[in-house]
């Protein structure tokens, strides 16, 4: 006993207690799902790819992102980023600008080289993908990547589909939408082009093929019953698009009138314009009512093309319409007033929305198609065994994203149909909501706007009109993201606790708890900023 | 210049860490090797803003000392909760004073060291002294202004839970105004602690042109760090005050210790701000300006106010003192956060 005077015990740590014994819940780490994965029909990991970007690791990201969709770049020109509108920072400032950094990551690919990942190994099977749009192209992709041999059949001259022949020039330039078709290619995938596909069932036993994937979009312009003179000029949006694509321009003379409010209206409308014409656009409900994008509209206004709203278009003539005007009845349907007015036209075009051509399909039993689209199951596979579908010619919203999404996760359920299984999709985790997290921890950042192209350029030239985000920019808007449910190393958790719990792992390796001396105060939830802890009951 | 923070890296410095910043950039408590002063294992209640804020302001303490420290400690919450005996969580050379003189045993803890580094005994070792606000405002105060007065060269650091909290809650003379304790008028018309007593001993150093005072909150985690760090880089009698919510004796939820912290900030009831030689020379700026109720009404000592007949008359003075601070120590501005 050398102990000095009244000391009988050794000096202990205060290891030796474990406050863990005091805990009546317990903090556990989770990952929940953000606003913006949730909505994207494409299924793309934002938040997983923006994380990379952040670092300014913009291979990493263009690599994490291609994982569900292969075509950044042009998502980040045509897609109608729904993601952003479900940002959590939407409550804070403003939402992410998810679509600028899309395209920028996308164009950085392209200007890289970077390729697609080749399959590792080959399953031997072969599909066939009917039609090179969005839909086919990505199943041809994702079905490439899961090691299938895959040939695409494509009725047109060119890759694309409606990208090509529905999307004007100015809004995606042809050079990234070639590029980015071509990647695909690239990962070894058989195309046809100029060769329609008559009769699905001949030409896959023909060819040898396993199953087929059909995506061959909406290309038939649906017409209206207008009473017309010989000499009027009508023709449907699709028809013109599809023409400003070849060597001969329509001619559509000065005055055009576009009937429709949707989106391909729209599009119509402004190609006229870049074409010399004076467009003047004919809906018979209001602005608000239009199903055509908001923002798609206010740049039609800006660049000085006319709507006349709560109008239809009752006869044609050969320089002029008959339009009766409507009024919004109680219930917001347009009922007509009997009042009627002539407008000026040299030429009536009808954006009235698509139709599918299902003529290859005569004949398949099974099959179940009704208004005028083909009915799928869960797992994107149509009434007939093999035989699965995509994009516009099955019941769905019809747009660029959707389609690309159809196409993954028609290929996943194709991968396991081949081997004889059914595909499950993993468990949907909770949704990280605006009230996980903790904003006060988030630098105040307000959005970066793309440039314009000047408004006189817009109105004369098919040139882009949205420009794209520089890197400082790019990653100044990646940074802006709150990582919503998934935990981005802020050692928040590790720095707060007060009994020193929080163990931490390393960069990228993240955190755990130590239970031992974890008290179960919930500091570290409070303060998480991205909501990515829990508190569970502890079964005591 | 108070702390200066990075913008636009996702959370910049808001956060403890962040890996978009260079590791010089990043806080003591985000690195694995902190000291940890202040170990795993303590008796502190859930969610303690003590135990929090001592191993916040002694890791950067031992970080800007290259580990060559030594702590002195009033009795106190911080004293009973790490070192029942013979266990200890401190994992720095650490003395326990008695209640009131824990300032004297920095001054002669920094005195044996001056003498044997003059005997050539020893290289440099800084001395802390710290306490709670009953062991610094009131029963240590007369050790304290001493200190002050002879320019010791010890860093006081005060953690004021506002309360002898580990004694069941009774006031001391940094309980504010109107906030219920044991000891403070239970019930009747006007219960809870006097208007205008109490001291606010940042000021009271100030007066006494000692070369650094400041104050800081345990939600400010980078703005503690660089008034610890600043501190530590100077000589002579320093003093930071640092606000430290008790669950136990604010009637507060264990996860509100932070976001109670940050609310005493943003409301301006609790001003961050740093002085050198008697001046203001720093205040942290009200980032995101809150009315005082958005406090207030987290605590169980203030229940009272919030009645079936709300205290308008009290809320407004809590208001009018926090709109004091705001003018007096500038803490809005155009250009806040």
């Amino acid at each position: 006993m050398d102990k000095p005077f009244a000391i009988t015990l050794d000096p202990g740590s205060s290891l030796a207690n474990r406050t863990g014994s005091w805990r009546t819940s317990r903090p556990v780490y989770l990952d929940r799902l953000p606003p913006c994965n949730k909505q994207c029909p494409a299924g793309e990991d934002i938040q997983g790819w923006l994380f990379h970007a952040e670092s300014g690791d913009y291979e990493s990201a263009w690599r994490h992102l291609t994982k569900d969709n292969p075509f950044p770049a042009i998502m980040g020109r045509v897609c109608y980023h729904s993601c952003e509108g479900a940002c959590n920072r939407g409550q804070l400032d403003a939402p992410v600008g998810i679509n600028s950094v899309e395209r920028f990551l996308g164009d950085e690919a392209l200007k890289r080289g970077w390729k697609l990942t080749a399959p590792a190994s080959e399953s031997g099977k072969h599909v066939l993908i009917v039609g090179a749009g969005p839909s086919g192209m990505s199943a041809a992709y994702h079905l490439r990547r899961l090691g299938h041999q895959v040939t695409v059949q494509e009725a047109g001259p060119l890759l694309g589909g409606m990208m090509r022949f529905g999307i004007p020039k100015y809004r995606l330039p042809r050079d990234v939408l070639e590029a980015e078709m071509q990647r695909v290619v690239d990962l070894g995938v058989k195309v046809k082009l100029g060769s329609k596909v008559d009769n699905i069932l001949e030409t896959m036993q023909e060819g040898g093929f396993d199953a087929a994937f059909l995506a061959v979009g909406a290309h038939i312009g649906k017409r209206a019953m207008i009473p017309a003179g010989d000499a009027a000029k009508i023709i449907d949006a699709i028809s013109l698009l599809r023409s400003m694509e070849g060597e001969d321009k329509p001619l559509l003379g000065r005055r055009v009138v576009v009937y429709g409010g949707g989106n391909t209206a729209i599009d119509v409308a402004r190609t006229a314009k870049r074409m010399g014409a004076e467009p003047l656009i004919v809906y018979r409900r209001t602005r608000e009512k239009m199903p055509a994008h908001d923002f798609e509209v206010e740049e039609a206004l800006q660049e000085g093309i006319m709507v006349k709203w709560l109008s239809t278009i009752k006869q044609a003539h050969e320089s002029s319409l008959t339009i009766e005007k409507m009024a919004l009845d109680g219930k917001g349907f347009p009922q007509p007033t009997g009042e009627y007015e002539t407008i000026e036209a040299d030429s009536l075009v009808l954006a009235l929305g698509q139709d599918v051509d299902l003529g290859l399909l005569e004949g398949v039993p099974g099959l179940e198609v009704s208004d005028g689209v083909v009915q799928v199951s869960a797992n994107m596979m149509t009434g007939h065994a093999g035989i699965f579908a995509g994009g516009d010619m099955v019941p769905a919203e019809r747009n660029v994203t959707v389609a690309i999404g159809h196409g993954k996760k028609a290929a996943k359920n194709i991968d396991a149909w081949l081997r004889g299984e059914e595909y499950v999709a993993p468990p949907k985790k909770e949704v990280a909501t605006f009230e996980n997290l903790n904003t006060w921890y988030y630098a105040d950042a307000p959005k970066t706007v793309r440039p314009m192209l000047d408004i006189i350029r817009r109105q004369s030239t098919f040139e882009e009109v949205q420009g794209g985000l520089d890197e400082s920019n790019a990653l100044f808007e990646a940074r802006r993201c709150l990582s919503c449910g998934n935990c981005f190393e802020c050692d928040n958790c590790y720095g707060v606790c007060p009994d020193n719990a929080v163990i931490k792992l390393g960069p990228g390796k993240r955190f755990e708890f130590n239970y031992d001396y974890c008290k179960g105060c919930g500091m570290c939830v409070a303060e998480c900023p991205c909501g990515a802890i829990k508190m569970e009951a502890e079964e005591i | 210049m108070s702390f200066q923070p990075v913008h636009f890296y996702q959370t910049g410095t808001f956060t403890v860490g962040n890996r978009l910043l260079s590791a010089e950039e990043r806080s003591v408590q985000a690195n694995v090797e902190r000291t940890n002063s202040l170990n795993s294992g303590h008796r502190a209640c859930q969610g303690c803003g003590e135990a929090l804020g001592a191993r916040y302001a002694i890791d950067a303490a031992m970080n800007a000392a290259r580990g060559r420290l030594i702590a002195a400690n009033a009795t106190g919450c911080l004293e009973v909760f790490s070192t029942p005996y013979p266990e200890t969580s401190w994992q720095i050379p650490w003395i326990h004073s008695l209640f009131g003189n824990t300032a004297a045993i920095g001054t002669g803890i920094a005195a044996a060291i001056k003498v044997k580094r003059q005997k050539g005994q020893m290289d440099d070792v800084r001395v802390v002294a710290q306490g709670g606000d009953g062991g610094t405002t009131d029963i240590g105060f007369g050790c304290l202004s001493g200190m002050f007065e002879r320019n010791d060269d010890v860093l006081y650091i005060c953690y004021d839970n506002g309360g002898y909290m580990n004694t069941g809650v009774q006031r001391s003379s940094a309980t504010p105004p109107a906030a219920r304790t044991a000891t403070t008028m239970p019930v009747g018309p006007e219960p809870g602690n006097n208007f205008g007593q109490g001291k606010f001993v940042p000021a009271i150093a100030m007066a006494h042109e000692i070369p650094y005072v400041a104050t800081a909150t345990v939600a400010d985690l980078r703005d503690l760090e660089y008034k610890v760090t600043k501190a530590m880089g100077m000589r002579g009698a320093r003093y930071i005050h640092i606000l430290v919510p008790c669950p136990l004796g604010w009637g507060a939820a264990s996860q509100d210790t932070i976001k109670l912290a940050r609310l005493a900030k943003e409301t301006g009831i609790f001003p961050v701000f740093e002085a050198e030689n008697g001046e203001v020379t720093g205040v942290l700026k009200i980032r995101r300006p809150q009315p005082v109720e958005e406090y207030l009404k987290l605590q169980k000592r203030y229940a009272h106010l919030f009645g079936k007949k709300p205290a308008v008359e009290t809320i407004a003075r809590l208001q009018a003192a926090a709109d004091k601070n705001i003018r007096k120590y500038g803490l809005l501005d155009q250009e806040a956060n």
